[in-house]
């Protein structure tokens, strides 16, 4: 899993039969200072997030099908939490947990 | 899944056979600002896209299953057409 930040919503009508009903919400993938890793990922939303949570995200196929629950799916990203806060002891870094 | 945009088809007679009726489009992935995210690739349709046409689609082993029960060896999957979406 990554932390990312939600930054946006997809509308979607057309779609693979499996993914009907689904949210998908852009997830831009963070480093642990904050700043972007990465282009924004469209993200199955598991957990009702909305635009500018921090959330775990989880960058693969089975764990996005577990967290749609619809069995085989052409997915391949979900957002499966809210981050509350991180804390880094090791570094002494902090800004991860701050709103960037 | 990624964001992207459908700019070409490919035509291929001489494929695998778990391709045979597939339609194959080439699309350009994309920022949510609409600006390129990489290289073009090409990729299969499972819903009806079409050029110009903003889609969104998954990548690796899970892009086979939106084609299940058949079996198509590809790597690439339009999963979505997208109306539109925020910010853009």
């Amino acid at each position: 899993m990554v932390i990312a930040r939600v930054v946006g919503s997809v509308v979607s009508t057309q779609k693979n039969g499996k993914l009907e009903g689904a949210k998908l919400l852009f997830a831009q993938p963070l480093d642990l200072d904050g700043q972007d890793r990465g282009a924004a990922v469209i993200a199955i939303d598991a957990v009702d997030a909305g635009v500018g949570d921090r959330v775990l995200l989880v960058l693969d196929g089975k764990a996005a099908m577990m967290a749609l629950d619809r069995g085989l799916a052409g997915v391949d990203a979900a957002i499966v939490g809210v981050v509350d806060s991180v804390e880094i002891a090791d570094q002494g870094l902090q800004s991860a947990g701050q709103a960037s | 899944m990624f964001l992207a945009r459908v700019i070409g088809t490919v035509v291929a007679t001489r494929k695998d056979p778990g391709l045979a009726g597939t339609k194959l489009l080439v699309i350009q992935p994309l920022r949510p600002d609409r600006s390129p995210a990489g290289k073009p690739l090409v990729a299969v349709d499972s819903v009806g896209a079409g050029a110009g046409e903003h889609v969104f689609y998954v990548r690796g082993r899970e892009a086979a299953l939106p084609f299940l029960p058949a079996e198509v060896p590809t790597d690439a999957a339009i999963v979505g057409i997208v109306d539109h979406w925020t910010p853009s």
